[in-house]
Protein backbone atom coordinates (compact mmCIF):
# COMPACT_ATOMS: atom_id res chain seq x y z
CA UNK A 1 0.00 0.00 0.00
CA UNK A 2 1.59 3.26 -1.17
CA UNK A 3 1.77 6.07 1.35
CA UNK A 4 -0.69 8.65 -0.03
CA UNK A 5 1.64 11.49 1.03
CA UNK A 6 4.27 10.05 -1.31
CA UNK A 7 2.01 9.84 -4.35
CA UNK A 8 2.84 12.17 -7.22
CA UNK A 9 -0.71 13.45 -7.46
CA UNK A 10 -4.19 13.18 -6.00
CA UNK A 11 -7.60 13.31 -7.66
CA UNK A 12 -8.65 16.95 -8.26
CA UNK A 13 -11.92 16.15 -6.49
CA UNK A 14 -10.08 14.96 -3.36
CA UNK A 15 -7.88 18.05 -3.47
CA UNK A 16 -10.86 20.32 -4.01
CA UNK A 17 -12.74 18.69 -1.15
CA UNK A 18 -9.64 19.10 0.98
CA UNK A 19 -9.48 22.81 0.20
CA UNK A 20 -13.19 23.11 0.96
CA UNK A 21 -12.70 21.44 4.33
CA UNK A 22 -9.68 23.65 4.95
CA UNK A 23 -12.02 26.62 4.46
CA UNK A 24 -14.26 25.28 7.23
CA UNK A 25 -11.16 25.16 9.44
CA UNK A 26 -9.91 28.64 8.61
CA UNK A 27 -13.33 30.19 9.24
CA UNK A 28 -13.81 28.25 12.47
CA UNK A 29 -10.31 28.63 13.90
CA UNK A 30 -9.30 32.13 12.84
CA UNK A 31 -12.39 33.72 11.31
CA UNK A 32 -10.57 34.17 8.00
CA UNK A 33 -11.33 33.05 4.46
CA UNK A 34 -8.43 31.57 2.48
CA UNK A 35 -6.69 34.30 0.48
CA UNK A 36 -3.24 35.11 -0.91
CA UNK A 37 -3.07 38.42 -2.75
CA UNK A 38 -3.64 40.72 0.24
CA UNK A 39 -0.33 39.50 1.62
CA UNK A 40 1.50 40.75 -1.46
CA UNK A 41 -0.13 44.17 -1.16
CA UNK A 42 0.76 44.37 2.53
CA UNK A 43 4.34 43.25 1.91
CA UNK A 44 4.76 45.88 -0.78
CA UNK A 45 3.33 48.54 1.54
CA UNK A 46 5.53 47.49 4.45
CA UNK A 47 8.61 47.41 2.22
CA UNK A 48 7.83 50.84 0.80
CA UNK A 49 7.37 52.21 4.29
CA UNK A 50 10.66 50.68 5.46
CA UNK A 51 12.55 52.21 2.53
CA UNK A 52 10.83 55.60 2.65
CA UNK A 53 8.98 56.21 5.95
CA UNK A 54 7.45 59.43 4.65
CA UNK A 55 5.04 57.45 2.43
CA UNK A 56 3.01 56.70 5.54
CA UNK A 57 1.93 60.34 5.56
CA UNK A 58 2.07 61.01 1.83
CA UNK A 59 0.04 58.04 0.59
CA UNK A 60 -3.55 57.89 1.91
CA UNK A 61 -3.31 54.09 1.52
CA UNK A 62 -1.94 53.66 5.03
CA UNK A 63 -4.51 55.81 6.77
CA UNK A 64 -7.33 54.11 4.86
CA UNK A 65 -6.17 50.61 5.82
CA UNK A 66 -5.78 51.61 9.45
CA UNK A 67 -9.27 53.09 9.44
CA UNK A 68 -10.60 49.81 8.02
CA UNK A 69 -8.89 47.97 10.87
CA UNK A 70 -6.54 46.15 8.48
CA UNK A 71 -3.12 47.83 8.60
CA UNK A 72 -0.35 46.10 6.66
CA UNK A 73 1.51 43.79 9.03
CA UNK A 74 2.78 40.21 9.45
CA UNK A 75 -0.55 38.48 10.06
CA UNK A 76 -2.52 35.25 9.65
CA UNK A 77 -2.58 35.42 5.87
CA UNK A 78 1.09 36.34 5.62
CA UNK A 79 1.92 33.12 7.47
CA UNK A 80 -0.53 31.22 5.28
CA UNK A 81 1.37 32.30 2.16
CA UNK A 82 4.64 31.26 3.78
CA UNK A 83 2.99 27.96 4.66
CA UNK A 84 1.86 27.44 1.05
CA UNK A 85 5.49 27.55 -0.09
CA UNK A 86 6.60 25.16 2.67
CA UNK A 87 3.66 22.79 2.20
CA UNK A 88 4.19 22.59 -1.54
CA UNK A 89 7.90 22.05 -1.04
CA UNK A 90 7.19 19.19 1.37
CA UNK A 91 4.64 17.64 -0.97
CA UNK A 92 6.99 17.85 -3.96
CA UNK A 93 9.78 16.35 -1.90
CA UNK A 94 7.69 13.44 -0.58
CA UNK A 95 6.23 12.75 -4.02
CA UNK A 96 9.61 13.13 -5.76
CA UNK A 97 7.85 15.66 -7.97
CA UNK A 98 10.31 18.53 -8.09
CA UNK A 99 10.59 20.52 -11.31
CA UNK A 100 13.75 22.64 -11.35
CA UNK A 101 12.77 24.16 -14.68
CA UNK A 102 12.97 27.63 -16.17
CA UNK A 103 11.21 27.20 -19.52
CA UNK A 104 8.09 25.01 -19.66
CA UNK A 105 7.78 22.82 -22.79
CA UNK A 106 4.62 24.55 -24.05
CA UNK A 107 6.34 27.93 -23.79
CA UNK A 108 9.47 26.59 -25.51
CA UNK A 109 7.41 25.25 -28.41
CA UNK A 110 6.05 28.72 -29.17
CA UNK A 111 8.72 31.15 -27.92
CA UNK A 112 11.95 29.16 -27.92
CA UNK A 113 14.57 28.32 -25.36
CA UNK A 114 15.46 31.80 -24.12
CA UNK A 115 15.34 31.86 -20.34
CA UNK A 116 15.41 35.66 -20.41
CA UNK A 117 12.30 35.80 -22.54
CA UNK A 118 10.43 33.36 -20.28
CA UNK A 119 11.53 35.21 -17.15
CA UNK A 120 10.45 38.57 -18.63
CA UNK A 121 7.02 37.16 -19.43
CA UNK A 122 6.71 35.57 -15.99
CA UNK A 123 7.66 38.84 -14.29
CA UNK A 124 5.32 40.95 -16.41
CA UNK A 125 2.51 38.40 -16.11
CA UNK A 126 2.91 38.21 -12.35
CA UNK A 127 2.89 41.99 -12.05
CA UNK A 128 -0.17 42.43 -14.27
CA UNK A 129 -1.99 39.62 -12.47
CA UNK A 130 -1.32 41.03 -9.00
CA UNK A 131 -2.26 44.56 -9.99
CA UNK A 132 -5.56 43.19 -11.28
CA UNK A 133 -6.04 41.13 -8.12
CA UNK A 134 -5.65 44.12 -5.82
CA UNK A 135 -7.86 46.26 -8.02
CA UNK A 136 -10.57 43.60 -7.76
CA UNK A 137 -9.88 42.86 -4.11
CA UNK A 138 -8.81 39.22 -4.45
CA UNK A 139 -7.40 36.41 -6.54
CA UNK A 140 -8.31 32.82 -7.46
CA UNK A 141 -8.12 31.94 -3.75
CA UNK A 142 -9.77 34.98 -2.20
CA UNK A 143 -12.43 35.55 -4.85
CA UNK A 144 -12.27 32.28 -6.79
CA UNK A 145 -12.73 29.94 -3.85
CA UNK A 146 -13.54 31.89 -0.70
CA UNK A 147 -15.77 34.47 -2.37
CA UNK A 148 -17.65 32.03 -4.58
CA UNK A 149 -18.38 29.65 -1.71
CA UNK A 150 -19.81 32.62 0.20
CA UNK A 151 -21.92 33.31 -2.89
CA UNK A 152 -20.52 36.84 -3.23
CA UNK A 153 -21.62 38.69 -6.37
CA UNK A 154 -18.21 40.36 -6.69
CA UNK A 155 -16.46 36.98 -6.70
CA UNK A 156 -18.67 35.30 -9.27
CA UNK A 157 -18.16 38.31 -11.56
CA UNK A 158 -14.40 38.06 -10.93
CA UNK A 159 -14.26 34.37 -11.84
CA UNK A 160 -16.20 34.90 -15.07
CA UNK A 161 -13.91 37.76 -16.03
CA UNK A 162 -10.68 35.96 -15.23
CA UNK A 163 -11.51 32.84 -17.20
CA UNK A 164 -12.71 34.80 -20.22
CA UNK A 165 -9.63 37.01 -20.21
CA UNK A 166 -7.23 34.16 -19.48
CA UNK A 167 -8.68 32.03 -22.26
CA UNK A 168 -8.33 34.90 -24.71
CA UNK A 169 -4.74 35.58 -23.66
CA UNK A 170 -3.86 31.86 -23.93
CA UNK A 171 -5.36 31.79 -27.42
CA UNK A 172 -3.37 34.91 -28.40
CA UNK A 173 -0.17 33.39 -27.01
CA UNK A 174 -0.47 29.83 -28.30
CA UNK A 175 -3.25 29.75 -30.85
CA UNK A 176 -5.52 26.76 -31.39
CA UNK A 177 -2.47 24.63 -32.22
CA UNK A 178 -1.20 25.23 -28.74
CA UNK A 179 -3.78 22.80 -27.38
CA UNK A 180 -1.85 19.94 -28.94
CA UNK A 181 1.38 20.94 -27.22
CA UNK A 182 0.10 21.34 -23.66
CA UNK B 1 3.40 44.94 13.36
CA UNK B 2 2.55 41.33 14.21
CA UNK B 3 -0.69 39.43 14.60
CA UNK B 4 -1.11 37.25 17.72
CA UNK B 5 1.12 34.12 18.02
CA UNK B 6 -2.01 31.98 17.84
CA UNK B 7 -3.15 33.55 14.58
CA UNK B 8 0.35 33.34 13.11
CA UNK B 9 0.50 29.63 13.98
CA UNK B 10 -2.98 28.92 12.61
CA UNK B 11 -2.08 30.76 9.42
CA UNK B 12 1.10 28.76 8.95
CA UNK B 13 -0.69 25.48 9.60
CA UNK B 14 -3.48 26.37 7.18
CA UNK B 15 -0.93 27.38 4.57
CA UNK B 16 1.03 24.14 4.93
CA UNK B 17 -2.12 22.15 4.22
CA UNK B 18 -3.15 24.47 1.37
CA UNK B 19 0.27 24.31 -0.30
CA UNK B 20 0.44 20.54 0.10
CA UNK B 21 -3.01 20.14 -1.47
CA UNK B 22 -2.23 22.49 -4.38
CA UNK B 23 0.96 20.59 -5.22
CA UNK B 24 -0.71 17.19 -4.97
CA UNK B 25 -3.54 18.55 -7.09
CA UNK B 26 -1.03 19.31 -9.88
CA UNK B 27 -2.20 22.90 -10.10
CA UNK B 28 1.26 24.23 -9.27
CA UNK B 29 2.24 23.27 -12.83
CA UNK B 30 2.45 25.58 -15.84
CA UNK B 31 1.01 23.10 -18.33
CA UNK B 32 -2.01 22.38 -16.12
CA UNK B 33 -2.92 26.07 -15.74
CA UNK B 34 -2.39 26.86 -19.42
CA UNK B 35 -4.11 23.59 -20.27
CA UNK B 36 -7.20 24.92 -18.49
CA UNK B 37 -7.12 28.25 -20.32
CA UNK B 38 -6.76 26.34 -23.60
CA UNK B 39 -9.65 24.07 -22.54
CA UNK B 40 -7.51 20.98 -22.85
CA UNK B 41 -7.07 20.20 -19.13
CA UNK B 42 -9.96 20.67 -16.72
CA UNK B 43 -8.04 20.05 -13.49
CA UNK B 44 -8.21 23.68 -12.35
CA UNK B 45 -11.97 23.91 -12.72
CA UNK B 46 -12.49 20.52 -11.07
CA UNK B 47 -10.46 21.60 -8.06
CA UNK B 48 -12.12 25.02 -7.78
CA UNK B 49 -15.65 23.72 -8.28
CA UNK B 50 -15.24 20.98 -5.68
CA UNK B 51 -13.58 23.36 -3.22
CA UNK B 52 -16.41 25.86 -3.64
CA UNK B 53 -19.14 23.22 -3.28
CA UNK B 54 -17.64 21.52 -0.22
CA UNK B 55 -16.55 24.80 1.35
CA UNK B 56 -20.01 26.32 0.92
CA UNK B 57 -21.69 23.52 2.85
CA UNK B 58 -19.62 23.98 5.99
CA UNK B 59 -19.30 27.74 5.89
CA UNK B 60 -23.02 28.35 5.39
CA UNK B 61 -23.77 25.87 8.16
CA UNK B 62 -21.46 27.85 10.44
CA UNK B 63 -23.11 31.11 9.39
CA UNK B 64 -26.52 29.63 10.19
CA UNK B 65 -25.26 28.60 13.64
CA UNK B 66 -23.75 32.00 14.27
CA UNK B 67 -20.24 30.54 14.28
CA UNK B 68 -19.00 32.50 11.27
CA UNK B 69 -19.71 35.76 9.49
CA UNK B 70 -19.52 36.55 5.80
CA UNK B 71 -16.27 38.12 4.67
CA UNK B 72 -16.76 39.12 1.08
CA UNK B 73 -15.66 41.92 -1.20
CA UNK B 74 -17.85 44.74 -2.41
CA UNK B 75 -19.29 44.45 -5.92
CA UNK B 76 -17.77 47.67 -7.21
CA UNK B 77 -18.20 46.93 -10.89
CA UNK B 78 -15.38 48.92 -12.48
CA UNK B 79 -12.46 47.67 -10.37
CA UNK B 80 -13.82 44.12 -10.07
CA UNK B 81 -14.47 43.68 -13.79
CA UNK B 82 -11.34 45.46 -14.98
CA UNK B 83 -9.29 43.80 -12.27
CA UNK B 84 -10.53 40.36 -13.31
CA UNK B 85 -9.57 41.03 -16.94
CA UNK B 86 -6.06 42.19 -16.01
CA UNK B 87 -5.78 39.26 -13.62
CA UNK B 88 -6.78 36.64 -16.17
CA UNK B 89 -4.46 38.05 -18.83
CA UNK B 90 -1.57 38.20 -16.37
CA UNK B 91 -2.28 34.70 -15.11
CA UNK B 92 -2.21 33.22 -18.63
CA UNK B 93 1.04 35.05 -19.38
CA UNK B 94 2.68 34.03 -16.09
CA UNK B 95 1.18 30.54 -16.08
CA UNK B 96 0.25 30.48 -12.40
CA UNK B 97 -2.10 32.31 -10.03
CA UNK B 98 -0.81 33.88 -6.79
CA UNK B 99 -1.37 30.76 -4.68
CA UNK B 100 -0.20 28.23 -7.24
CA UNK B 101 2.71 30.51 -8.14
CA UNK B 102 3.97 30.39 -4.56
CA UNK B 103 3.36 26.63 -4.51
CA UNK B 104 5.23 26.25 -7.79
CA UNK B 105 8.25 27.86 -6.11
CA UNK B 106 8.04 24.93 -3.71
CA UNK B 107 8.33 22.62 -6.74
CA UNK B 108 11.55 24.38 -7.62
CA UNK B 109 10.18 26.13 -10.68
CA UNK B 110 12.49 29.05 -11.50
CA UNK B 111 10.00 30.91 -13.70
CA UNK B 112 7.49 30.86 -10.84
CA UNK B 113 10.08 32.42 -8.54
CA UNK B 114 10.64 35.22 -11.03
CA UNK B 115 6.89 35.63 -11.35
CA UNK B 116 6.50 35.93 -7.59
CA UNK B 117 9.00 38.79 -7.72
CA UNK B 118 6.81 40.25 -10.47
CA UNK B 119 3.79 39.86 -8.20
CA UNK B 120 5.54 41.94 -5.57
CA UNK B 121 6.29 44.57 -8.19
CA UNK B 122 2.64 44.61 -9.26
CA UNK B 123 1.54 45.01 -5.67
CA UNK B 124 4.05 47.82 -5.27
CA UNK B 125 2.61 49.56 -8.32
CA UNK B 126 -0.90 49.18 -6.91
CA UNK B 127 0.01 50.76 -3.56
CA UNK B 128 1.90 53.53 -5.33
CA UNK B 129 -1.00 54.54 -7.57
CA UNK B 130 -3.63 53.88 -4.88
CA UNK B 131 -4.47 57.60 -4.45
CA UNK B 132 -5.18 57.91 -8.19
CA UNK B 133 -7.60 54.95 -8.19
CA UNK B 134 -10.10 56.25 -5.67
CA UNK B 135 -12.44 57.91 -8.18
CA UNK B 136 -12.26 54.88 -10.47
CA UNK B 137 -13.53 52.62 -7.71
CA UNK B 138 -17.09 53.92 -7.99
CA UNK B 139 -17.00 54.64 -11.74
CA UNK B 140 -19.61 52.02 -12.67
CA UNK B 141 -21.45 51.92 -9.38
CA UNK B 142 -21.15 49.60 -6.41
CA UNK B 143 -23.76 47.01 -5.45
CA UNK B 144 -22.07 46.57 -2.07
CA UNK B 145 -21.11 43.40 -0.22
CA UNK B 146 -24.06 41.53 -1.66
CA UNK B 147 -24.53 37.79 -2.06
CA UNK B 148 -26.38 36.00 -4.86
CA UNK B 149 -29.25 34.98 -2.54
CA UNK B 150 -29.63 38.58 -1.41
CA UNK B 151 -29.61 39.78 -5.00
CA UNK B 152 -31.67 37.11 -6.73
CA UNK B 153 -33.74 35.72 -3.87
CA UNK B 154 -34.10 32.17 -2.49
CA UNK B 155 -32.27 30.64 0.43
CA UNK B 156 -28.47 30.30 0.29
CA UNK B 157 -29.02 26.56 0.67
CA UNK B 158 -30.57 26.40 -2.78
CA UNK B 159 -27.34 27.76 -4.25
CA UNK B 160 -25.26 25.42 -2.08
CA UNK B 161 -27.37 22.48 -3.27
CA UNK B 162 -26.96 23.51 -6.92
CA UNK B 163 -23.18 23.79 -6.49
CA UNK B 164 -23.03 20.38 -4.83
CA UNK B 165 -25.18 18.85 -7.54
CA UNK B 166 -22.99 20.27 -10.31
CA UNK B 167 -19.81 19.05 -8.62
CA UNK B 168 -21.33 15.59 -8.19
CA UNK B 169 -22.54 15.43 -11.79
CA UNK B 170 -19.13 16.52 -13.09
CA UNK B 171 -17.41 13.82 -11.03
CA UNK B 172 -19.84 11.11 -12.14
CA UNK B 173 -19.97 11.97 -15.85
CA UNK B 174 -16.57 13.53 -16.52
CA UNK B 175 -14.60 10.55 -15.21
CA UNK B 176 -16.13 7.58 -17.07
CA UNK B 177 -13.16 5.32 -16.48
CA UNK B 178 -13.30 5.81 -12.73
CA UNK B 179 -16.97 4.91 -12.40
CA UNK B 180 -19.24 5.94 -9.59
CA UNK B 181 -17.84 3.87 -6.73
CA UNK B 182 -14.54 5.00 -5.16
Amino acid sequence: MINPLKMKSWSPYIVGAGIGLLSWFTFASAGHPIGVSTTFEHTAAMTGRAIAPQVEQQNPYFAKKRAEGRPPRIDWQWMLVLGVFAGAWLSARLGKDRTPQSVPPLWRWRFGNSVGKRFAAAFAGGALMMFGARLAGGCTSGHGISGTLQLALSSWIFVAGLFASGALMALLLFGKEGRRHV
Amino acid sequence: MFDSPLNLTLGLLSGLVFGFLLQKGRVAKYHVILGQFLFRDWTVMKVMLTATAVGAIGVWAMIAMGMATLQIKTAAFAPVILGSILFGAGMALFGYCPGTGVAACGEGRRDAMVGVAGMLAGAFAYVAVFPLLQDFTKAWGDAGKVTLPQLLGASPWMYVAVLAAIALLVRVFAEPRQGVSP
